[in-house]
């Protein structure tokens, strides 16, 4: 790892490597997920799926599989008349339980609860369903057809948090939502163009493979309803079990152990509603715990289809820009219509674009929904876009990186109008990428090197609160409701708080993500946590330094000898007294504590949307077997300008492993429909990434302190997977003379390409 | 009520005398019968690695091992590598090069590098990678989990 920049000198133990704190837990078997949680009473669910990707439910036939011996209760939908069926926070278009018809097949159609896992899989077999199928679409462009089945037949509502200001009327029934992106004169700009570059891609849809399937326990007590699940978004599931269940929100507890992955799979609400209506109807507490292949059908990322034409002039600056996305959400809306702005947004690239038009759509096909999925947008976007980059440099006859000086945004420079201008040195943060993989040294002969990069508009929204108390030992516990899914929050707001109070990380408690006990944070993603609710905590304690101060002036000098605050306490006519201390003073005990509090809204230094940049860039050296179409990646190089790493250690872990996420999807990660019904929805079929997979890597954290969190601190973690695609791509180019716009690269792909490339040049002659 | 069978399993040193039920597998029964979740379930298909146990010093995915399979045999778990409450050096290795993320592959990846360094306890970066294809993680991109294996080897191969 290779650090560059300066920032504020940040108080210890903020800016080290400390050791992860939940490391003991994790490595000794001892750290609790949803998936260990047992209650006394617990009753096991199993899900009965549709097989059908588009198809009218006649009737269920229940009686069997409830005369089964071990069976607590059968439940479908006509079983829940009490219960909110259809919930969604952008759009609520999805019924926790199939009514009336399913849009993909997988889809949940009756719920069994049994006093055992295998009993309650035994009875699945008993109910007997009648199904009408329908005519399907896997295809976004057959979707759009004027002629298409319609999968929602009536438009779901649009609901609080769409996150997604512009968006225009639906054209067709089958779009879930449009966004459209729209600056300049962009009929004029291609007019005046030198050269226009034009070009249709298209981005797979993924799993992402979160280790820890879906698993959720629900229990009800006196109307209140209690869920441990493993998700990213604690309040955001709240919300929809208090909108399912008609409950306040303060009758809602989502508690969130340790989370085994997420990476934007376990964002907002999966199948939270449905094991809590199964526990409602069992009357018993209820474990719901999906398989890999179960998971599968749950969530996954849009499919892009982007087709892209990009005006240069002919001294390489970029004039003007169109594009329209079509992603495949899937039978649900999910957060696609979020992804689909995000694609919008992200399109523009770091690049100083004067004219720019791009409609994103999410269009509803018959498979399985997608969803947030790391990056989301920016990978399907950034792979369009960074191709058409080194195209067009190869055509003006550029360096690529030449190109990219010319175009990229200058720090502080709005990329669109309204929006927070870059908070980054982009141009500085490529030289870097390019100085790692020894860009002016020419490549051995049938290698390519490529330098990408992505600015993606990360935050999510500024909606986040903090509490940290002293305690009369001068201990802390900060309660804090971001999630710990792996990225290191635990351990990163943790050494934030005691820097903050200048305690030792030791004597500091992080409690996190359960909403009866920990106040509000909307969400962990968006490469949120440690800028946001960093910020959050870094407020509450000086919040409670503030009346510490104020305690000290009243118990311990109230006729008027100078109190003045230290790092750690305070000194009265030169006297030193602890936080602990004061605490105990102010009380006239043994006794009390002080509590200290944060908010984060869209105000101040988080006015301006997004709260910061994620820039990421990657640079690929690549040669291709020309007889097998293999692709070969001689070494990666990771950028992660992330203003202030609080432990540098953990940064770049996240950004190796965002990188080598980025690699699966390029090379090898595609779920695939046929007939209807995804074909390789296993990990045996479904190739993930191994640990042979992995080429030289080299990371790069750069820290020049130009982010709204603490000490300029920024987010990461999504900025490394973001341009892997292109980098590839482009490298590919240059090592074969091939252009790949569809991903994944497979070796067929490739070999096509190959072939298609020497037909090319015998017909040249 | 299925039918169920007797057997003796020694489980991290420990004799565990058990009644089960003859379908039932290693990882359940560690897990569900005697409250060692540290084993995890992720694929359950003997794929992805994260049930690995070591069986009489082999290495297998206690997701698809019938548990009687076990009887009589010597099973180790992730809750077995500390002794007295110290880490193995694998374990300390694992936490000194943040060689997980989310953790959940981790007590795999423990135990198929406890059973590597066992069977090579010097090994090459190469027959890291190699004894470790069949666990899979999605978090860290393997390089901290290779680098910390031969941390615990003591090769002090470092990435640059």
């Amino acid at each position: 790892m290779r650090r560059v920049g300066t920032h504020d000198a940040a108080p210890s133990p903020i800016g080290e490597s400390v050791p992860r704190r939940d490391g003991v837990a994790k490595v000794t078997g001892a750290a609790t997920y949803a998936t260990d949680v047992v209650l006394p009473g617990l009753a096991h669910a199993k899900i009965l799926r549709s097989p059908y990707p588009h198809a009218r439910i006649r009737s269920i036939d229940k009686t069997a599989a409830r005369a089964h011996p071990g069976v607590i209760a059968v439940v479908a939908a006509d079983d829940l008349a009490d219960v909110e069926l259809v919930y969604g926070h952008a759009l609520a278009d999805h019924p926790l339980i199939a009514v009336d018809k399913v849009r993909f097949a997988g889809e949940p159609i009756v719920g069994i609860v049994a006093e055992d896992a295998v009993t309650a899989e035994e009875a699945l077999a008993l109910v007997d369903v009648a199904y009408e199928p329908l005519p399907y679409l896997t295809d976004v462009r057959e979707a759009l057809a004027a002629d298409a089945p319609v999968i929602h037949e009536k438009p779901g509502e649009q609901r609080a948090h769409r996150g997604f200001e512009e968006d225009i009327e639906r054209t067709h029934p089958n779009v879930c939502s449009t966004s459209r992106q729209q600056w300049g004169d962009v009929d004029a700009a291609f007019a005046a163009a030198d050269l226009v570059v034009e070009g249709e891609f298209r981005y797979p849809r993924c799993y992402a493979y979160a280790m820890e399937p879906y698993t959720t326990v629900a229990s009800w007590s006196e109307g209140r309803l209690t869920v441990w699940t493993s998700c990213q978004h604690p309040y955001m599931v709240r919300d929809d079990l208090a909108h399912c269940f008609r409950l306040p929100l303060s009758a809602v507890r989502v508690v969130v152990p340790y989370v085994g992955g997420g990476y934007g799979s376990k964002s907002y609400t999966k199948i939270e509603p449905l094991t809590s209506a199964l526990a409602l109807r069992a009357g018993r507490p209820v474990r719901l715990a999906l398989s890999v292949e179960e998971a599968i059908l749950t969530t996954r990322g849009d499919a892009a289809d982007i087709r892209i034409a990009s005006a240069f002039d002919r001294e390489g600056h970029l004039l003007g820009r169109r594009a329209e996305v079509l992603l495949d959400t899937g039978g649900y809306a999910e957060n696609s219509p979020l992804v689909a702005r995000k694609a919008a947004n992200r399109l523009g690239g770091p690049y100083r674009i004067p004219a720019l038009d791009v409609r994103s759509s999410a269009v509803y096909t018959n498979t399985a929904p997608a969803s947030s999925f790391r990056g989301f947008g920016a990978p399907q976007a950034v792979f369009a876009g960074e191709s058409q980059m080194d195209e067009a440099a190869e055509r003006l006859g550029l360096d690529p990186l030449e190109l990219r000086r010319r175009n990229v945004l200058r720090r502080g420079e709005r990329g669109w109008p309204k929006v927070r201008g870059i908070d980054a040195d982009v141009g500085a943060d490529i030289e870097l990428a390019a100085e790692e993989l020894d860009w002016s040294a020419t490549a051995e002969a049938g290698h390519g090197k490529a330098v990408c990069v992505s600015a993606s508009d990360a935050g999510s929204e500024p909606v986040t609160t903090a509490v940290l108390r002293v305690h009369a030992d001068g201990s802390v516990t900060v309660m804090a409701g971001s999630t710990e899914i792996g990225q290191g929050s635990s351990t990163v707001l943790a050494q934030i708080a005691a820097g903050e109070m200048s305690v030792p990380l030791e004597r500091v408690n992080l409690v996190q993500s359960d909403t009866a006990n920990v106040s509000y944070d909307r969400s962990t993603g968006a490469s949120r946590t440690t800028t946001l609710m960093g910020l959050a905590i870094q407020r509450a304690a000086q919040d409670a330094r503030a009346q510490l101060v104020r305690w000290a002036e009243e118990s311990l000098a109230p006729d008027g000898p100078t109190v003045i605050e230290e790092a750690d306490g305070v000194s009265i006519g030169g006297r030193h007294h602890d936080w602990g201390s004061l605490v105990r003073a102010w009380f006239g005990g043994a006794s009390g504590e002080v509590v200290g509090r944060g908010y984060l809204r869209r105000s101040g230094a988080t006015e301006e949307m997004p709260p910061f940049w994620e820039v990421g860039c990657v640079g690929v050296e690549a040669s291709v077997d020309e007889e097998t179409g293999e692709i070969h990646l001689e070494r990666l190089v990771t950028v992660g300008d992330v203003g202030a790493a609080i432990n540098p250690q953990l940064v770049e872990s996240q950004d190796i492993g965002a990188a080598v996420m980025g690699l699966g999807m390029a090379m090898r990660e595609e779920l695939v429909y046929e007939d209807g019904n995804l074909i390789n929805g296993n990990l045996f079929d479904y190739r993930v990434p191994r640990a042979a997979d992995i080429p030289p890597l080299r990371t790069v954290l750069v820290e020049r302190g130009d982010g709204v969190g603490t000490y300029g601190a920024k987010g990461g973690g999504e900025g490394s997977l973001n341009p892997v695609a292109p980098a590839i791509a482009n490298a590919v180019y240059r090592a074969a003379g091939i252009r790949l716009r569809e991903a994944p690269f497979t070796p067929e792909r490739v070999w096509r390409a190959l072939q298609a490339r020497d037909a090319g040049r015998k017909a040249a002659g | 009520m299925h039918d169920t069978i007797e057997l003796v399993l020694d489980v991290n040193g420990r004799s565990r005398p058990l009644r089960i039920e003859p379908r039932e597998t290693l990882a359940e029964v560690l897990r569900d019968r005697l409250g060692l979740t540290g084993t995890k379930i992720s694929c359950d298909a003997q794929v992805c690695g994260a049930c690995t146990v070591l069986v009489d010093d082999l290495a297998v995915s206690a997701c698809t091992y019938l548990a009687a399979d076990a009887d009589g045999r010597r099973v180790r778990t992730v809750e077995g590598l500390a002794r007295d409450g110290e880490l193995s050096p694998l374990q300390q290795a694992f936490i000194d090069r943040a060689a997980f993320q989310c953790g959940f592959c981790t007590s795999g990846m423990l135990m198929a590098g406890t059973a590597l360094l066992e069977e090579t306890p010097k090994p090459t970066r190469d027959q890291v990678v190699h004894g470790l294809e069949g666990n899979l993680c999605r978090c860290t991109g393997y390089a901290p989990i290779v680098d910390a294996v031969l941390q615990a080897a003591g090769a002090g191969e470092e990435r640059s």
